[in-house]
């Protein structure tokens, strides 16, 4: 069968990208032709910018290479603008007269910078910055000379400011504005920017208006005269201010454009047949100029191009960064304010800092920072999700760094870091690593840098390092989905999916798979184990928990150690022992000739170094004197720990030994979307250290005092207080309610420090205080769950249960 | 003498999970897909030696529990952008048998060159 024509116009990064996300979906789908004006294959025209400042060359800014078009079949003709498109015959034309046909077109002819008005405009010697050609031209004049003028003190005019002062050349940069770069900055902000420029030897006329570029004798411009009379030197004139969609094309063609040509949320244009993507593009009433919004688009129109006809493109929140070696800036969102706003600012002149953000309901609206930008993925992230900032408004402009595992929030500046330095510590790589492999491989986001290096694929909590190493290398790039997808098998987010488990009543992982349309036959590795336990919090009793879809931990009940052998913790309650137990450890610690025992921070003894096939009989001992299975090894509740309390401390004001076993009794074997600690301490003196709990205690005279989403670990959380309660009873119900709130609304994998974070803590407040009715019922569902997941695994298992998982086959010569 | 061995029976190996045969010092994972295949590798991740036979299982992949890398258990290689490979094994099922292939010619079903 002959296979479709697919035609692009435009060899730019929008449509490549989209040509790259197509191959990857749909390989072999369509015979691709592709015509670009320009002379290059496609290059990532954001390190224009460096290569003007002599930083990068323009070989090392190609993105896609001419044997990259040959491998992939793709029909390339560089140098060939089109100027018709016979939308009857499905034709497209060049201007020396060569012929397309397609079945889909596909238009990303970007934009046109915007040369202003006047007199002079089109002498030698004036010219735009968008492509390697204008570079090339800039880097020749740098060369023979001096006075360089640059209109315009937005992004691309400071970054071609900088270029040529970097080349050599005197540099002035003309901005009608009060201040630079105005609709990314305020004036303070603005102010600094300014002055570091300034040192670095820039000058700068603002409120100026251009009024007539003059000619000189040679022919070639040779000032610039402004409206109040003022007149400056110029052999080199830069205009930067601003851009307009490229429509010509598609207009000349019939198809609506206003102010782009638009298209619909698959980023269809009016005739069903021709797509578009990139700057050229209105979508909604906005054209973007950024990469991150147009990388989203090229995704969707892949996919429809694809026909898999499943994604929409919902518009973007975009953010800014400048490209200035040595300057940091960020600025995203409404950074300005209005009435219903508040603003919150941290100045600091002396060290050149500056950083406001504006919030509006509880919610950060825009931030714009200067110097000290390291928080901006962060305050991104916040603002991009709408999360709840009420609990940590008061320290938000002094980072993230005192808040949990919630995976962003780089502790330095990568920058400065050697090499040498671990970044991803649970993979073991790099900055070195992360670096070659982002320049080396050309990868974009942080999904990129994760299957090629690993890094922050695992704990995530090196995610913001990662971020920003990619930010420090290739600029502000990453893609901003609005919804991240649980895995590459699907396009649905952990809360889509939990929805559809509970609403649609969903009850085995075959039916999630059909009815979510799940793109792979058996999910993946990151999949499985969630769905499992989506399923098996949901449906307590009556989903069938899949060992094959749990980590190999969960699956054998024992940590995996390095050596491919296991730890054994057994259960003791509250932290309490005696003499009979320990004697029974001692046995089988030396029938089974464990080489090490350890206490274990969790108050119980940790065997380490067992067989795998001899777990099942140590066990089967354990089991006899009384152990139960401690969970040390699950995505469940681990332990509880608690301190000597009233029975002997002079200073206890409960009875927080007798409490915490309680609790573990309440707790124990539940399943939940990450570990999970408990701890009671019997005064305020928090021995047993409650507020870096998921759920602690701490009791005090009139009662106790109940605190959650505290987090060890790399980055320590204390935990917030949720109420004071006066009866053990009580300390019962609330725990009970709080873990199942957690367990049936969290993503798996998210720790309660983080989930806390991104629903707000009062959010929690009004599910567990203010709504009585729904507490009891969280509480009633917890202990519904418990009486199906308190069965000891470890007792099973020593009976039987699963034999073939602890069992190799031995054949011998 | 046939070379082919004879490991288990099909019951004993679950849909979605594997084996471990050991023959002398080496450890075979034999695994089983949800499609029934049966597919045989050397038990050693070619990343760090992990054991690949305690991973999850997913179409012909298996992601190893120790850092997450994948291995088509068809061609014994690593899914891109992971690169490295494992041994294959010969495998075929009679009967409700599992058996394998281990004389040394036959051995290496596919072309991988063994790290140390
Ligand atoms: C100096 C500079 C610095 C930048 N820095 C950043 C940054 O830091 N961060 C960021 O996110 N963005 C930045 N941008 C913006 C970013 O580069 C653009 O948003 C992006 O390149 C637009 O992609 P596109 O595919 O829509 O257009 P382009 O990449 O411009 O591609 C369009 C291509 O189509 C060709 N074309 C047009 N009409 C025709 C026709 N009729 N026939 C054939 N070919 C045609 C053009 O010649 C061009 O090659 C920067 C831009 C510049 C110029
Ligand atoms: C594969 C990796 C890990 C293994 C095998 C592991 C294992 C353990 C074990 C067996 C215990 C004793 C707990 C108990 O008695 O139940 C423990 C305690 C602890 N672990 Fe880990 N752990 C791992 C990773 C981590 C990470 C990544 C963190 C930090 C984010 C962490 C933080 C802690 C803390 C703070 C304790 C003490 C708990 C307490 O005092 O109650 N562990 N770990
Ligand atoms: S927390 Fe208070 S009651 Fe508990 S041991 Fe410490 S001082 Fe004593």
């Amino acid at each position: 069968m002959q296979k479709m024509k697919l035609v692009m116009v435009g060899n730019g990064m929008a449509g490549m990208r989209t040509i790259e996300e197509l191959l990857k979906i749909a390989p072999g789908l369509y015979d691709i032709t592709v015509f670009g004006a320009e002379l290059h294959p496609n290059y990532n025209r954001i390190l224009l910018s460096p290569v003007l400042a002599g930083e990068q060359t323009v070989q090392d800014i190609v993105l896609n290479s001419m044997d990259w078009y040959a491998e992939n079949g793709i029909h390339l003709h560089l140098g060939k603008k089109i100027d018709k498109i016979d939308r009857k015959n499905r034709v497209v034309e060049a201007e020396d007269g060569s012929r397309a046909e397609y079945d889909r077109l596909l238009l990303a002819t970007g934009s046109n910078p915007f040369m202003l008005p006047v007199p002079g405009a089109d002498l030698p010697g004036v010219i735009s910055f968008r492509d390697i050609a204008d570079v090339e031209a800039m880097i020749s004049a740098s060369a023979q000379y001096k006075h360089a003028v640059v209109i315009g003190g937005g992004l691309l005019g400071l970054e071609a400011a900088n270029g040529l002062k970097q080349r050599g050349m005197e540099v002035s940069v003309v901005h009608i504005a009060p201040w630079l770069m105005e609709r990314q900055l305020d004036e303070p902000a603005a102010r600094l920017l300014q002055k570091s420029l300034e040192d670095k030897g820039l000058k700068f006329l603002l409120q100026k208006q251009t009024a007539e570029l003059v000619r000189g004798e040679s022919g070639r411009v040779c000032a610039v005269n402004f409206k109040d009379g003022e007149s400056i030197p110029a052999d080199l004139v830069v205009m930067a201010v601003g851009i307009r969609p490229n429509t010509e094309l598609a207009e000349s063609a019939g198809i609506h454009c206003h102010r782009g040509i638009v298209v619909n949320d698959t980023m269809q244009t009016f005739d069903p047949r021709v797509y578009a993507v990139g700057e050229c593009v209105n979508h909604r009433g906005v054209a973007y100029g950024l990469v991150a919004p147009l990388f989203e688009q090229a995704k969707v129109a892949a996919n429809h191009l694809a026909e898999y006809g499943i994604s929409r493109y919902q518009g973007s929140v975009t953010s800014t960064k400048l490209k200035v070696t040595g300057i940091d800036l960020f600025s995203a969102g409404d950074f300005t304010g209005d009435e219903g706003t508040e603003s919150l600012v941290f100045s600091d002149p002396g060290s050149g800092d500056y950083k406001k953000v504006v919030i509006k309901d509880n919610k950060l609206v825009g931030a714009c920072l200067y110097g000290d930008t390291i928080n901006g993925a962060w305050y991104f992230d916040l603002l991009r999700e709408g999360t709840d900032i009420s609990q940590f408004r008061k320290t938000i402009l002094f980072g993230q760094h005192h808040l949990g595992d919630s995976g962003h929030g780089p502790a330095d500046h990568v920058a400065a870091l050697p090499d040498t330095a671990e970044i991803c510590g649970c993979n073991g790589v790099c900055k070195g690593d992360i670096v070659k492999a982002i320049v080396d491989k050309k990868l974009f986001t942080l999904d990129d840098v994760r299957a090629h290096t690993k890094a922050s694929s695992s704990c995530g909590s090196c995610t913001g390092l990662v971020e920003a190493l990619l930010a420090h290398t290739v600029g502000d790039y990453s893609v901003a989905p609005s919804k991240k997808p649980l895995c590459k098998c699907t396009e649905h987010s952990h809360d889509e999916v939990i929805a559809a488990i509970k609403d649609k009543g969903l009850k085995s992982m075959r039916a999630v798979f059909d009815f979510l349309e799940w793109k792979t036959p058996d999910g993946c590795a990151s999949c499985r184990p969630a769905l499992n336990y989506y399923l098996l919090a949901r449906w307590p009793g009556e989903y069938q928990d899949d060992k094959h879809s749990r980590f190999i931990n969960e699956r054998a009940h024992g940590n995996i150690q390095k050596d491919g052998s296991f730890s054994v913790v057994p259960r003791m309650w509250g932290g309490l022992t005696n003499p009979k137990e320990l004697r029974a450890i001692a046995d089988v610690a030396e029938k089974y000739r464990v080489p090490e025992v350890k206490v274990t921070g969790g108050q119980r003894i940790d065997l380490f170094g067992v067989k795998k096939e001899d777990l099942p009989l140590m066990w089967k001992d354990l089991s006899a004197a009384g152990f139960v299975s401690g969970h040390a090894y699950g995505k469940a509740l681990r332990t509880v720990k608690t301190c000597v309390g009233s029975q002997w401390c002079r200073f206890g004001t409960q009875d927080s030994t007798g409490l915490g076993v309680k609790l573990e009794q309440l707790t124990w074997g539940s399943w939940m979307p990450h570990k999970y600690k408990l701890a009671v301490s019997g005064c305020p003196r928090n021995c047993a250290e409650a507020t870096i709990k998921d759920f602690g205690v701490v009791c005090v005279d009139s009662g106790y005092e109940l605190h959650v989403g505290g987090n060890g670990g790399i980055k320590v959380r204390v935990t917030d207080l949720l109420c004071k309660v006066e009866t053990e009873e009580q300390v019962m119900e609330y725990c009970g309610a709080f873990a199942q709130l957690y367990r049936e609304e969290a993503h798996y994998l998210e720790r309660t420090a983080p989930w806390v974070e991104r629903v707000g803590l009062n959010y929690i407040k009004q599910r567990i205080l203010e709504d009585e009715k729904g507490r009891v019922e969280l509480n009633e569902r917890f202990k519904h769950g418990q009486r199906f997941a308190q069965i000891d695994p470890w007792k099973e298992r020593a009976e039987g249960v699963d034999a073939t998982e602890f069992q190799t086959i031995r054949i011998s010569a | 003498m046939s070379d082919w061995i004879e490991v288990a029976k099909m019951e004993e190996l679950p849909r979605l999970s594997a084996r471990v045969v050991q023959f002398d010092t080496v450890k075979i994972a034999v695994f089983r897909t949800s499609q029934d295949a049966v597919l045989a590798v050397k038990d050693r991740c070619p990343h760090r030696g992990g054991p690949l036979s305690q991973g999850i299982v997913h179409g012909n992949l298996v992601t190893c529990p120790m850092h997450n890398w994948r291995i088509d258990l068809a061609t014994g290689e690593a899914v891109q952008p992971d690169q490295g490979c494992v041994r294959t094994y010969e495998t075929k099922v009679e009967d409700g048998r599992v058996y394998l292939r281990l004389s040394s010619a036959a051995a290496n079903a596919n072309s991988c060159v063994e790290h140390a």
